[in-house]
């Protein structure tokens, strides 16, 4: 029963798009119709809409991680910038690297990169009493800064129109598309293997242990002889590896050959770092879940661009339903677990009966 | 460097980072007077978003600035009738629902931007009111005394929101149910009330934050505030919760930041730099994390929602 209520609170949140569509004069059915074939409905959509939920499931699995570990991460946005800056970096020092060792490079350039970036706070945290959330939202606006400082001036390319972008990356670096001819490019797999090896460390590993344990109680965690301060860098830096990686594949999965800084940091994070964090409590912060989370979030904002195609209501409508979805998910976590209560009791209950 | 360090530069990026430093005012005090209460509102950045297009629109509707602040004002109050309904009605996770309203507000606010206005057409904001007497005085008057009312109002809070945090009953009941809501349920104080009341105040004052905002600067655009809203929380741990304390911190990040905009006026710094100078609040709010962390406690029921136990 407990799955249910992410679903209501899904469908409410639409329910106030609906309502918000209704407002700007657009016909609800209308728009959701469009939203729906924009995303799913054909090979390309299907396989926009995996691409764009990439991004989402590393996050989330990211979040899933630190969630379950007692940290907030607030910070995906600047590790998704940290990954894609280190990685760009490699493939602008590397680029005579042959495919084969090329991409593996980046990619965990990207997690070195996201992971420093998770990590720093995760110290502060740990050894200064600083709170999570107040340092990785710094760390978002400092990483941004960062990015805008580097592709004016250091990564710039010589006498170039003034755009902020690297010079062309190496073409060795792309991700391969998958055989089917869409748009899918290997980076799915990377996030769907990155789900599958989330959920083998929480859920299967003694480390996965002992970070749930300190999310569980970290007083009783740190009675037991568990290291409280290496468990919140630790989960803080995996968390942030995981954002790096959706950095470094939003670069080179993209046909671009260049990190493109135009338009300010959320335009080439496209917000992930914070939407990751909504497809991850939908999924109720498991690994495996945020694979289909993901996919429906991706799917919402393939679907906006076509609504707004269509019926001239701007994407950004998406943003806003998302918010409405974290807010009914979070509101009704009190209820799921009163439901889920009241559950357990009838069945045991019943056992008692019998 | 010598251009900047004339003093008709001096006074003129004095005042300007007066005029920055209220839209911090505005949003910090609202949010510690919240987080003496026990509610952490991280919502703050989307709410400031919402108030800023709603002075926006307004002003630009009704040609009216004070319409505008009032429009800023109902939105604040409006978004903390829906907090205040999802974390001490539903007692939902605080710091999670605020991240949900801060992407509502940025969503929403860019969406209406968008469908109802489109191409950015600039209002005009507030007019200044030059203090009688007080701002003939050479240079002390310029930087202090020649602002529009909004800036006169954020400074006037500060005493206000002490007096009101420290002197009156609502203060100590706010301080009490931040602290012990046990105890202060026990004495009689409805913990439900005192917290609605800190959240509609300081989601108001958000609101009036983005308002203030969007009339200095005269435009809107997507994701105007850029993290002021976050970094208004910052800033009530950087004032360890105190309304002095919010507003020497606010002060610092208003001349911080006008002092970054007059070099790049001037081309002391330019393009890349000026992006590395623009990170300088971040890091620095980091420092004073690191700094006060440890030896400042915040109230100890912050973030905690409050239940009866049966």
């Amino acid at each position: 029963m407990g799955w249910l209520v992410p679903i209501v609170a899904v469908l409410a949140a639409l329910i106030v798009g609906a309502i918000m569509l209704l407002t700007l004069d657009a016909d609800p059915i209308d728009g959701y119709r469009a939203m729906v074939s924009g995303a799913f409905s054909g090979a390309d959509n299907l396989a926009d809409t995996a691409v764009k939920s990439m991004p989402l499931l590393l996050v989330g699995v990211g979040i899933c991680i630190a969630f379950r570990a007692g940290v907030i991460n607030i910070g995906g946005e600047g590790q998704i910038i940290a990954g894609a800056v280190v990685s760009s970096l490699v493939a602008l020092g590397l680029p005579g690297l042959p495919p084969i060792l090329l991409i593996p490079a980046v990619i965990i350039a990207g997690a070195v990169g996201g992971g420093i970036w998770g990590a720093i706070p995760g110290a502060l945290k740990a050894y200064a009493g600083v709170n999570e959330i107040l340092s990785t939202i710094m760390m978002n606006i400092i990483a941004a800064q960062i990015m805008s400082f580097l592709l004016q001036d250091l990564l710039i390319e010589e006498g170039a129109i003034r755009i902020q972008q690297t010079k062309r990356l190496s073409e060795n670096a792309d991700l391969p598309l998958l055989p089917g001819g869409t748009r899918m490019h290997i980076g799915v797999l990377v996030a769907i293997a990155v789900a599958v090896l989330g959920h083998y460390l929480l859920f299967r590993s003694s480390a996965g242990m002992r970070l749930r344990a300190v999310g569980h109680n970290p007083e009783a965690a740190r009675y037991a002889g568990l290291p409280v301060e290496k468990s919140v860098v630790h989960a803080l830096a995996l968390s942030g590896a995981c954002a790096g990686v959706a950095g470094s594949v939003l670069v080179f999965g993209s046909q671009s050959h260049r990190l493109i800084g135009e338009g300010g940091a959320a335009a080439f994070t496209q917000n992930a770092g914070f939407n990751g964090i909504v497809a991850a409590l939908f999924g109720g912060l498991h690994p495996l879940a945020t694979v289909p989370a993901s996919f429906l979030f991706g799917g919402m904002l393939t679907g906006g661009i076509e609504m707004q195609r269509e019926l001239q209501v701007p994407a950004a409508l998406i943003l806003a339903i998302n918010g409405v979805v974290v807010v009914f998910v979070v509101g009704s976590l009190r209820w799921r677990q009163r439901l889920v209560r009241l559950v357990e009791r009838q069945l045991d209950g019943r056992g008692v009966a019998s | 460097m010598s251009e900047f360090f004339t003093v008709s530069v001096l006074v003129t990026t004095a005042a300007s980072g007066i005029r920055l430093a209220t839209p911090f005012l505005f949003a910090a005090l609202g949010e510690a007077v919240g987080q003496r209460s026990g509610v952490l509102n991280l919502g703050v950045e989307g709410v400031m978003l919402l108030g800023a297009y709603a002075a926006y629109k307004t002003a630009l509707e009704t040609d009216s600035a004070t319409a505008g602040v009032l429009a800023a004002l109902f939105v604040g109050l409006l978004m903390g009738i829906i907090y205040a309904v999802m974390t001490v009605v539903m007692r939902a996770e605080q710091g999670i629902s605020g991240i949900g309203i801060f992407l509502f507000g940025l969503g929403l606010s860019d969406l209406l931007f968008q469908k109802q206005v489109g191409t950015p057409v600039s209002i005009t904001g507030l007019r200044d009111w030059h203090v009688p007497v007080l701002s003939d005085i050479p240079h002390v008057g310029e930087v202090l005394f020649q602002h529009n009312p909004l800036v006169y109002a954020a400074f006037m809070l500060v005493p206000f929101t002490w007096f009101v945090v420290n002197r009156t009953t609502f203060g100590l009941n706010i301080r009490a149910v931040g602290e012990t809501p046990e105890a202060a349920d026990t004495l009689g104080v409805s913990v439900v009330r005192v917290r609605t009341g800190t959240i509609l105040i300081g989601n108001a004052m958000a609101g009036l934050a983005g308002g203030a905002l969007a009339l200095e600067v005269g435009i809107f655009q997507q994701n105007l505030t850029s993290g002021r809203g976050f970094i208004a929380i910052a800033l009530v741990y950087f004032g360890a919760w105190r309304a002095f304390g919010v507003l020497a911190g606010s002060l610092l990040f208003g001349i911080v930041s006008a002092v970054v905009l007059q070099w790049k006026t001037l081309g002391i710094i330019e393009g890349g730099t000026a992006s590395l100078a623009s990170m300088a609040p971040a890091v620095l709010t980091i420092f004073v994390l690191v700094l006060v962390s440890r030896r400042i406690g915040s109230p100890s029921a912050l973030t905690r929602p409050y239940e009866r136990s049966g």
